[in-house]
C-alpha cells in the first residue's frame, strides 16, 4: 500500500520534476553500496592473484547479473518466473553466433545465415547485441504471456523455457543441437564482468524508480487498488519483461564468454533453480537481496567444495564424502527459509543507517 | 490406430497420476511440490540394495509381486509424511514462493542423498518382467504392461474417487481443498488431513515409480524430473487444486504428445515437446484459470 501512495503521490506531482530527483536521490545509495561490495570483492581478486579464485569470482559475477535480472521482473511483479534462463540462452547462443571464427562457424553451424556466418564482433558489443537479442525475444514472447497473472503466468514462463530448450537441442545446424559449441573467445580479466554486474544493478535500480516500476509493485502489492488507480497492469508487467530479457541476456552472453562452451542444458532447469534459490534466500522483494543471496550461495558453495575437496587439520586430512556438499546446501536453503520466510532482506534495501527510515 | 489409443492413454496414465499428487497437496495447503519427482525416484530406488557399483543388486525387487507393490508405496507414503513433519510443517504460513523454493530444496536433498548411495550412473533392473510379454487385442498387439498400467490407474482413481466420496475422511480433505480456514473452524483437524494428503500424494509417487521402472528397465535418479515436468504442468491447465481437472489435463498432455508424435510431419517431430509447450501457452490463454476451474481458489478483494 505505501508504493500505491508513493505512485499516486508521484502522479500528483508529475510536473514537477524535483520529486523525481528526490526520489533517486534517496535510493541511489543502495546501487551504490552494492557496486562498491562488488569493487571490493574485485580488488581483493586480483590482489590474491590466483587463477582458479578468478574464476570463481567471475561466476559470481555472472550470477549476479542473472539474479538481478529475474529481480526485475519477479521482485516488482511479484510472479514468478522460470523462464528467464531461456532469454539466457538466447543471449549465450546469439553471443556464439557473433563471435566465433567465421572458418569454424562454417564447419560447426552451417545453417546460420550469410552475414552472420561473416561475421566476428569483439565481446562487449557482441553482448550488447545479445542482450538486444533476447529482449526482442521477451518483447515477443511477452506480448502473449503478460495476460496472464499467479501461477498460470509462472507455469507459462516455464513453457516458454521448456519450448527454447527442446528448439535449441534440436536445431542441428543453427546451435549444434545438444553437442556443445565450442571456440567461443574466452575472457579471463575479471573487469569486463565487474561492469556487467554493475550496469545490471544501476538498470535494476533504474527500472525501480520509474514510473512503470513504482506503478508494477503498486500492482504487486494491491493489485485491484492499482487497477483501480489506472494501472495497466499487462503493460507495465511487459516494460519489466523486456528489461529483465535484457538483462539475463546480457548475463548469457558474459557467461558463455566465461567458459567458453555453450550447451542448451547448461541453461535449464538446474540454472533456472539456483539463480531462483538466490533471489528468494536473498529476499525476492529487494535489489540488495538479490545481490546478498549470490554471494552468501556462491561462498556456500565455494566453502562446501573446499571441504568436499579435503582440508589437512594438524596431522589428518578431513574431507566430506561425495554428495554431501549439496545436501547441506539444500538444508542450509530450508533452514534460512524457515527461519527467514521472506528472505534474508526482506523487503528492505541495503543502505547506510541513517537514511534507512526514509524507504 | 488402436496402438495410438493405447500409447496415449498410458502415458496419459502416468501424467495424470503425478499430476493428482501435486493436486492433492496444493488443495490442502497451496504448496507446489518440486519434490515431488524426487519422491518417485526414491521410490524406485527402494528396491535396491544401496552400492555404488554399476550392478544394480536387487533387494526389494525380488519380492513377489504382491508384497512389492504395498512395499514400495509404503516407501512412497512414508518418506512423503516424513517431508511433511520434518520441513513442510514450518512452512504453512509462508507465501507461495517461499514454499516452492523450499519443496526443491528438499528434492535436492533427496537426489544428491540418492546420488550419494547409488552413485549418478543409471542402472538396469527387470521389474516383473513377466508383464513386457505382449498380448493380442483387436488385431493390435500390445504390451502386457500398458494394458496393466491402464487398468491400474482406472483402479487407483476409481479407489480414490470411492475414498474422497464416501468416507468421512475423503469429505474433511474435499473441505480441506475447498476452503482451509473455514474447515479448520468446522472441526477438522488440520495436522491430519495434511498428513493424509501427503501420504496419498506419496503412494500415487511410488505407483508412477512401479509402472516407469518397470516399463523402462532403467533406474536413473533423474527419472522423476521429467514426468514431474508434464505433471506439473497438467495440474496447472487442469485448474490448481481442481483433482478431476488433473486428471484430465495429464492424460490430455499425454494424448496430445503421442498424436503430435505420429501426426507431425518428419522434419518436425524433433520439436514435438516444443509444439506440446506451445499448445500449454495457448490452453493457459484461452482459460488462465485452468480447465476446470476449482472453487475457492479465487482470491477475493
Amino acid at each position: 500500500m505505501a508504493v500505491a501512495a508513493s505512485l499516486a503521490n508521484s502522479a500528483a506531482v508529475a510536473e514537477r520534476k524535483p520529486a523525481r530527483f528526490a526520489l533517486a536521490r534517496r535510493t541511489i545509495l543502495t546501487p551504490v553500496l552494492l557496486s562498491l561490495l562488488l569493487l571490493a570483492i574485485a580488488l581483493i581478486t586480483v590482489m590474491t592473484g590466483s587463477r582458479p579464485f578468478n574464476q570463481t569470482v567471475i561466476d559470481v559475477f555472472v550470477r549476479v547479473i542473472l539474479v538481478v535480472g529475474l529481480y526485475i521482473f519477479i521482485g516488482n511483479s511479484g510472479v514468478l518466473s522460470f523462464g528467464h534462463i531461456g532469454f539466457t540462452c538466447l543471449g549465450a547462443y546469439a553471443a556464439a553466433w557473433l563471435t566465433i571464427n567465421p572458418m569454424m562457424k562454417r564447419g560447426s553451424l552451417p545453417g546460420l545465415p550469410e552475414w552472420l556466418l561473416a561475421t566476428r564482433l569483439p565481446y562487449w558489443q557482441s553482448a550488447v547485441l545479445a542482450a538486444l537479442f533476447a529482449a526482442l525475444a521477451a518483447l515477443i514472447f511477452g506480448r502473449v504471456l503478460m495476460r496472464l497473472s499467479g501461477i498460470a503466468a509462472s507455469i507459462a514462463t516455464f513453457a516458454m523455457l521448456a519450448m527454447i530448450n527442446t528448439i535449441y537441442s534440436n536445431w542441428e545446424s543453427v546451435t549444434g543441437a545438444t553437442s556443445s559449441v565450442v571456440g567461443i573467445p574466452i575472457v579471463r580479466v575479471i573487469w569486463p564482468y565487474l561492469i556487467g554486474a554493475v550496469v545490471a544493478i544501476f538498470i535494476a535500480w533504474a527500472h525501480a524508480i520509474s514510473r512503470s516500476g513504482l506503478a508494477l509493485r503498486a500492482a504487486r502489492d494491491e493489485p485491484t487498488a492499482a487497477a483501480a488507480s489506472g494501472v495497466d497492469i499487462p503493460r507495465e508487467r511487459l516494460v519489466a519483461f523486456v528489461v529483465s530479457g535484457a538483462v539475463m541476456g546480457l548475463g548469457g552472453a558474459l557467461m558463455a564468454h566465461s567458459i567458453g562452451v555453450v550447451t542448451p542444458d547448461t541453461f535449464y532447469l538446474g540454472l533456472t533453480f539456483i539463480t531462483l534459490s538466490m533471489l528468494v534466500v536473498g529476499g525476492m522483494g529487494s535489489l540488495s537481496g538479490g545481490v546478498v543471496g549470490v554471494l552468501l550461495l556462491s561462498a556456500l558453495i565455494q566453502a562446501l567444495r573446499w571441504l568436499e575437496a579435503g582440508v589437512s587439520l594438524g596431522e589428518s586430512t578431513f574431507a566430506l564424502p561425495k554428495g554431501v556438499q549439496e545436501i547441506a546446501l539444500g538444508v542450509i536453503m530450508i533452514v534460512i527459509l524457515a527461519l527467514r520466510p521472506s528472505g534474508l532482506m526482506g523487503n528492505r534495501e541495503l543502505t547506510l543507517p541513517r537514511s534507512s527510515r526514509n524507504k | 490406430m488402436l496402438q495410438i489409443l493405447f500409447d496415449a492413454l498410458s502415458l496419459g496414465s502416468l501424467y495424470a497420476l503425478g499430476a493428482l499428487g501435486i493436486a492433492l497437496i496444493f488443495g490442502v495447503m497451496r504448496l507446489v511440490n518440486f519434490a515431488h519427482g524426487d519422491v518417485i525416484a526414491f521410490c524406485v530406488f527402494a528396491l535396491l540394495w544401496p552400492s555404488t557399483d554399476a550392478m544394480a543388486i536387487v533387494f526389494a525387487g525380488q519380492l513377489p509381486w504382491y508384497l512389492l507393490v504395498p512395499f514400495v508405496l509404503l516407501c512412497g507414503a512414508g518418506l512423503s509424511v516424513l517431508c511433511e513433519i520434518v520441513v513442510f510443517r514450518r512452512f504453512r504460513q509462508a507465501n507461495p514462493a517461499t514454499m516452492m523454493i523450499a519443496s526443491f530444496a528438499l528434492g535436492f536433498v533427496i537426489r544428491y542423498f540418492l546420488l550419494m548411495l547409488f552413485s549418478s550412473r543409471p542402472k538396469s533392473i527387470s521389474l516383473l518382467p513377466e508383464l513386457s510379454q505382449p498380448v493380442e487385442i483387436l488385431g493390435a498387439r500390445l504390451p502386457l504392461l500398458q494394458l496393466i498400467t491402464i487398468v491400474a490407474t482406472m483402479v487407483i482413481l476409481i479407489g480414490l474417487t470411492l475414498f474422497l466420496r464416501q468416507t468421512r475422511f475423503g469429505l474433511e480433505m474435499r473441505a480441506a481443498a475447498e476452503n482451509f480456514s473455514m474447515a479448520r473452524m468446522l472441526g477438522v483437524r488440520a495436522n491430519r488431513v495434511i498428513m493424509g494428503a501427503f501420504a496419498l500424494s506419496g503412494a500415487l509417487a511410488a505407483a508412477i515409480a512401479l509402472i516407469f521402472g518397470a516399463q523402462t528397465g532403467t533406474l536413473d535418479i533423474q527419472m522423476g524430473a521429467s514426468i514431474m515436468l508434464m505433471a506439473f504442468i497438467a495440474t496447472v491447465i487442469g485448474g490448481l487444486g481442481s483433482l478431476g481437472g488433473a486428471v484430465l489435463a495429464g492424460f490430455l498432455l499425454g494424448a496430445a504428445s503421442v498424436i503430435m508424435q505420429v501426426m507431425l510431419p518428419i522434419d518436425a517431430r524433433p520439436f514435438r515437446d516444443a509444439f506440446v509447450y506451445g499448445a500449454v501457452i495457448l490452453v493457459l490463454l484461452f482459460r488462465p484459470q485452468g480447465l476446470i476451474a476449482a472453487r475457492g481458489t479465487k482470491e477475493r478483494v
